[in-house]
């Protein structure tokens, strides 16, 4: 009985492979096939067609449906929005807020993941849920209640200023009524609020992922090095950042990202696409293709901009995972 | 002493963290007298659903309410979890299962194309609504959502598919089983967990997205959720209780299904940056 299994095992092993790969050799890519078809169709070729249409003066509607012919005009698009000196104050504001807003995120988001691992075990669970509260929320209705929140007669942050000393108000910001005050009126203001908002989204993945880093890596290097008397700064340095290195380095560039491209928060917040002065490349590229009347070529080639600059960045990341899965 | 320390900060984080959800919850439950009342009261003295009744039953525009829009971007999200899943489905199992000469290009493949950056594909995919016909319908967000979910999808999916002992489809296989009886006998019932975590996060991508609902959808009783949120909403500064009372209701369906998942995602984002 005993030999006859074991005699069909054999049989199978000997068989089966190569059997099985010369049955085996079309099927995953008939498998892969209908996902190959659409990340083709809706995501390579529209990165294809975005290129070709920033050579093009396309100005109407009738042109994308094909009733009339488009322009070539070669590079007059990224001539005009390169010497324009207005799309050099965008990508000084893409570049400022996605800087700050990175390493904002970062360190928030890196203290709070430590913190979560040194809490006890119920605190613990209590801070990482209300955390995911704010990771949770959709950028929409997470940027209408800080809409809210600032409101300039009823929200919570003009009471709460209204409610400061008249005194020290006026010595500090010049008033003491905040009633009425147009929080979102000065660039340097929106860019604030915008900050607060998107770090409050974006800060919970960090500290998760942190955590989760730090639950990987035994704790013994870290309390051996505290036994030794080293202080916190000095273990975090010497001994943590070391080790989650890989963590930190693909968290810096997928927030990089992010940042780079905020889009509806940065609508919502300012109402639409009228105000100009707090424009950053997404919106500008919207506001340029879409906002009436449309210019879809000068769109384009702000879009082409901005992915030729996330693409760098891209390539950063996926050499740093490569590497990583050569590694493990 | 340092307990103690370390036990206020955290209050203070989670206080941060999630004092807007609750604030949007609170002020939901507000009568107007008291949201506009000169000292905010940290709780509703006097909980009220009337900006529940008001945005439920109010039109709008004539004929078309809250409801009416809840569920455009239900039938939108559903439809994209359908074929997302199903696709991911075929495409992870492939992934997973088979050595092939092209396996690490499609995964390198995957990984950038959700890189891409999607608002940079308003203006072309416009156009190719545009020349398909479909401007102003709700199949033309559908496609769309398809092919943003898709990438990570089976970014994900994979993981699952993998997580089933190969032996189990082995065994079935020396049994007398087809392929097909295999994929759906054994390794569907296995990877069905995954694939609702899976679906959740299509859902998500779906339910959220504002850009191109905006954009490629123009007749108002179309709209999406998020859409009708800013035009009716989001300008509208005086009526803040309806605003978070609509906030709330889009929102919760998402905490809901986020936090069922939100462990797959960390694990998904970090893949391999981590030695388990």
């Amino acid at each position: 009985m005993t030999t006859l299994i074991e005699a069909t095992d054999e049989a199978a092993a000997r068989e089966t492979p190569a059997r099985r790969r010369r049955r085996v050799d079309r099927l995953p890519y008939l498998l892969l096939l209908p996902c190959l078809a659409i990340i083709a169709v809706l995501l390579l070729w529209p990165l294809g067609q975005v290129v070709a249409m920033s050579f093009y003066k396309l100005n109407s509607v009738r042109q994308l449906r094909g009733d009339r012919e488009w322009p070539w005009v070669g590079l007059a698009n990224y001539a005009q929005i390169l010497g324009d000196p207005f799309f050099r104050t965008v990508l000084r504001n893409t570049v400022l807020f996605a800087a700050a807003n990175v390493v904002l995120t970062m360190i928030l988001g890196t203290l709070v993941g430590l913190l979560l691992n040194r809490l006890g075990k119920r605190m613990a669970t209590f801070v990482a849920s209300c955390v995911m509260l704010a990771w949770a929320t959709p950028a929409l209705t997470g940027t209408i209640v800080w809409k809210w929140i600032f409101d300039d007669t009823s929200g919570l942050v003009t009471w709460l200023f209204n409610k400061l000393p008249d005194g020290l108000s006026t010595a500090l910001f010049g008033r003491s009524d905040w009633t009425g005050y147009g929080w979102f009126n000065s660039p340097l203001l929106f860019f604030t609020i915008l900050t607060l908002v998107v770090v409050w989204h974006s800060f919970p993945f960090i500290a998760v992922s942190v955590l989760a880093g730090l639950k990987s890596v035994p704790s013994e290097l870290q309390e051996a090095a505290r036994v030794d008397g080293a202080g916190p700064w000095r273990v975090f340095w010497s001994v943590t950042f070391p080790t989650l290195r890989p963590v930190f380095g693909i968290l810096v560039v997928l927030s990089t990202i992010w940042d780079f491209k905020v889009f509806t928060q940065q609508f919502v917040l300012a109402g639409g696409t009228q105000d100009r002065s707090t424009f950053m490349l997404s919106i500008y590229s919207y506001a340029e293709a879409f906002s009436p009347p449309p210019k879809y070529g000068l769109g384009a080639s702000i879009a082409v901009i901005l992915t030729v600059i996330l693409l760098v960045v891209t390539g950063l990341y996926v050499r740093m995972v490569l590497r990583q899965e050569d590694e493990s | 002493m340092k307990r103690i320390a370390l036990n206020g900060v955290g209050l203070l984080v989670a206080l941060f963290a999630a004092f807007p959800v609750y604030w949007m919850i609170a002020t939901s439950l507000k009568p107007n007298q008291e949201i506009f009342s000169a000292t905010p009261r940290p709780v509703p003295a006097e909980p009220t659903l009337e900006h529940y009744r008001e945005i439920l039953t109010g039109n709008l525009i004539p004929g078309v309410t809250f409801v009416d829009f809840f569920l455009n971007s239900a039938l939108v999200a559903v439809a994209t979890v359908l074929l997302s899943g199903l696709v991911a489905l075929l495409a992870a199992t492939a992934v997973a299962r088979f050595r092939f000469r092209l396996r690490t290009t499609f995964l390198i493949l995957l990984l950038v194309v959700q890189m891409i950056p999607l608002e940079a594909l308003v203006i072309p995919l416009f156009l190719m609504i545009q020349r398909l016909g479909l401007y102003n319908t709700l199949p033309s967000l559908i496609l769309t959502y398809l092919g943003f979910s898709l990438p990570f999808a089976v970014w994900m999916l994979r993981g699952f598919v993998a997580a089933v002992p190969k032996e189990l489809e082995e065994a079935a296989a020396i049994d007398g089983a087809s392929r097909a009886q295999t994929f759906r006998r054994i390794l569907f019932p296995l990877v069905a967990p995954g694939l609702v975590a899976t679906s959740i996060f299509s859902f998500i991508t779906a339910w959220n997205e504002l850009i191109f609902a905006l954009t490629f959808v123009n007749d108002q009783d179309r709209y999406t959720l998020p859409v009708a949120m800013t035009f009716f909403f989001g300008r509208d500064d005086t009526a803040w209780g309806s605003v978070m009372a609509a906030s709330t209701l889009f929102t919760l369906p998402v905490i809901v299904f986020f936090l069922l998942v939100q462990r797959r995602m960390v694990s998904g984002l970090v893949a391999g940056a981590v030695k388990g």
